[in-house]
């Protein structure tokens, strides 16, 4: 388990970071987070380019979870897109 | 914990090479032998998509590995041109498929023997209207008709 100060920490510590949300998702036993993150960092990266480099920052963090959800962005004005359409409400046709 | 260990040019990497690696780095490639990726290899090029899951897409295992099944059902995916490995039913394809692709994490969806994501990609992806693309373009489904509404206006 990784507490969520630690999470914070690591994730500022690895990359420029203009907003972050880090959730919980375990009930507090550290074990599932779900973070959405904005970075210049990201920038010229594609989707799969950015997990990887987040999921390669984050190695030893990741290691020690369960499970670990990401979003990215770039820039603020992509942000709006996830607040009107949460990739959770995924529902069965 | 060996998970943290396992990342490394592993396509790169030959007997020869390996006797001038750390010792962390051996470790890894013995974790995955020749053997075990290249039966990894074969099972991503196996069918046209895919998905290394926790359960079967009757009775997923998990969270993450249901919404990829579901996303992928909302797409309409013919079984015929989809293939699920369930990596609970197998311990060494388990740890080895998250080498093989450089992912820490469960599910995997591979089309045409590409690596596309994991869940919150898949996810990114059929909102975006990508993943209908993306299908479409490797001929897992027809364009247009059926999904009508859900067709983004892709040029």
């Amino acid at each position: 388990m990784i507490n969520l100060d630690d999470l914070e920490a690591a994730i500022r510590s690895a990359l420029p970071v203009s907003h972050l949300e880090i959730e919980d998702q375990s009930n507090g036993c550290g074990e599932s987070y779900a973070i959405v993150l904005v970075s210049e960092a990201f920038e010229g990266k594609n989707t799969l380019a950015r997990h990887r480099f987040v999921n390669d920052l984050l190695k030893a963090q990741i290691a020690q979870m369960h499970a670990f959800s990401q979003v990215c962005y770039n820039h603020w004005s992509s942000i709006a897109s996830i607040r009107t359409s949460k990739p959770s409400k995924v529902e069965r046709g | 914990m060996f998970r943290a260990s396992l990342r490394s040019p592993i396509f790169s990497l030959r007997p020869s090479a390996a006797k001038t690696l750390t010792a962390s780095r051996v470790l890894a490639v013995r974790h995955l032998s020749q053997e075990a990726r290249a039966q990894i290899q074969n099972a991503v090029k196996s069918s046209p998509l895919v998905l290394f899951m926790k359960g079967t897409p009757s009775l997923p295992e998990c969270g993450f590995s249901r919404a990829a099944v579901q996303v992928l059902d909302l797409h309409g995916v013919p079984p015929e041109k989809m293939k699920t490995y369930n990596v609970l039913a197998d311990d060494e394809l388990r740890s080895g498929i998250k080498e093989f692709s450089d992912w820490p994490t469960i599910p995997q969806l591979y089309v045409n023997g590409e690596f596309i994501g994991g869940c919150d990609i898949l996810l990114g992806m059929h909102q975006s209207g990508e993943l209908e693309n993306l299908l479409v373009k490797n001929d897992i489904i027809p364009k247009v008709e059926e999904s009508l509404e859900a067709q983004p206006s892709a040029a």
